[in-house]
């Protein structure tokens, strides 16, 4: 066991025309919606790593996410990922020029992987995230993991076997996966161990899971049942109801290992 | 002024930034008289050896490096920084700067599993350090604190007494490594929070003798 590293524990924040969509409710219940704020909260409460997911409808207004990422930068010493609107290299190196550690692509991927191979052999593998949204569907001949891949949120099946993906993505020079239960996605009643456990046995790059936290528990059953390296959190810390602090204390006190000092 | 030594290899700038929030002044450059005049020298990058010395050749920066340190400014080396500076990496096969006699290897793990553990390469993530001699810039480290890895290869100095800080991801491995006024992480300490920075911090004030 020595030789494992710490479980990593990363807050996922959406952001929208520069400002998050969920704010943190403190305890004094002010409401902060800057990300970047939220970004040092996260910081110093001892996250891991952080998530920024641009959901920026207009294309005039992708900017306004280079400069967030740049003052977040100056702001917390932290690797971080900045995912949402990447289709080209040039928009992958104006994320990473302005300070993100990694950048996640998903659907761009999906339409066009070339995209994670040419990200890797500019920027390196570390880089590059491959993001994937997974909807289970029952095992036929066309996917047989029996969980396919979808994207717009998963109204849209693409026909593509999610194991075979990641596989596919890991040889194309993805560093790292982020992966999507849209299943388990908002309920808060815990991960998809099945996929997790499925996806991150069968690829030798690190799996982030993703999708159904609402306990410190489902944290541990995916960390252990679900061989996930790391795990996302969104809302059970944005909205007050655990602190990350708290989340590592219970997976310290279960056994998990992660980084107690910061 | 410490001069950030800039080549084709990714993330200079966050280096630069933790220095600027600690409050020194740094410029990133690749420009020799700079660096010859710089006070220290922070040696990063993120990337493979075989373009990252290939870059730093055609530069001319080896040497800038090498005379830096023979000089007797201290000289941060982080990451692939930590790695050229050796003899040889087993990586794209480089011969590299030399500086610290021994090479770099890359992890190999035979059955990729140990006790049911895959181990997953690159080795990226938290891990601890277990400090092997004194070192002023590892001064404020306390044995609990963890530091952010990323790398598939690791380095191995010929002389053991130039371990610094080792850490155990398989193997036990060299993830600190000191000879006079050089010190050389494997890992980010500009991306390793609270105790990283006071890695920064203690190098930027580090007075060698």
């Amino acid at each position: 066991m020595e030789s494992m590293l710490s479980k990593r524990i990363i807050p996922c924040l959406d952001v929208r025309d520069g400002k998050t969509t969920k704010g943190i409710k403190f305890s004094d219940n002010v409401d902060i919606g800057d990300p970047v704020e939220m970004a040092r909260f996260y910081y110093e409460e001892g996250a891991d790593e952080i998530v920024f997911y641009d959901i920026t409808a207009s294309n005039e207004k992708r900017d306004i996410m280079i400069d967030v990422v740049r003052r977040v930068a100056e702001t917390i010493f932290i690797p971080f990922s900045v995912g949402g609107g990447i289709r080209t290299i040039e928009d992958m190196r104006k994320v990473l020029l302005a300070g993100a550690e990694k950048i996640s692509v998903n659907s761009a991927a999906v339409r066009n992987p070339e995209i994670i191979a040419r990200g890797a052999e500019a920027f390196g593998n570390q880089c590059i995230v491959l993001g994937m949204d997974v909807k289970h569907v029952g095992k036929s001949e066309k996917i047989p993991s029996g969980y396919e891949i979808v994207i717009n949120g998963g109204r849209t099946f693409m026909g593509i076997d999610a194991l075979q993906w990641a596989k596919e993505a890991e040889k194309l020079g993805a560093g790292e996966i982020c992966l999507n239960s849209i299943d388990a996605d908002g309920t808060c009643e815990g991960y998809e161990l099945t996929l997790t456990s499925l996806i991150s046995e069968n690829v030798g790059i690190p799996v982030i899971a993703s999708g159904g936290a609402g306990r410190p528990e489902h944290l541990y059953d995916v960390l252990t049942k679900g061989k996930a390296d790391a795990a996302l959190i969104a809302s059970m810390v944005h909205y007050g109801t655990y602190s990350i602090s708290g989340i590592k204390t219970c997976l310290d006190e279960s056994g998990v290992k992660v980084r107690k000092s910061w | 002024m410490i001069a950030i030594i800039k080549y084709d290899a990714g993330n200079l700038t966050s280096v630069e930034r933790a220095v600027t929030h600690l409050g020194f002044k740094s410029v990133v450059t690749d420009d020799l008289k700079k660096i010859a005049g710089a006070e220290r020298i922070i040696f990063p990058g993120v990337g493979a050896a075989g373009s990252a010395m290939e870059s730093i050749r055609r530069l001319g920066l080896d040497k800038a490096i090498k005379e830096a340190f023979l000089s007797g400014k201290p000289v941060l080396g982080i990451c692939i920084g930590t790695q050229i500076i050796m003899d040889y990496s087993e990586e794209n096969d480089t011969s590299c700067m030399g500086i610290i006699r021994g090479k770099v290897l890359s992890f190999r793990f035979d059955e990729s599993r140990k006790n049911g553990t895959v181990l997953k390469i690159p080795h990226m993530g938290w891990n601890r350090i277990t400090v092997h001699r004194k070192h002023f810039v590892l001064s404020d480290i306390k044995d609990e604190d963890e530091f952010y890895f990323v790398h598939g290869y690791y380095p191995s100095p010929d002389d053991k007494d130039q371990l610094i800080g080792t850490t155990e991801y398989g193997i036990r491995f060299a993830s600190v490594i000191g000879y006079k006024n050089i010190i050389a992480t494997q890992f980010h300490p500009e991306k390793s929070g609270r105790p990283g920075l006071s890695i920064l911090k203690n190098f930027c004030v580090w007075n060698p003798c």
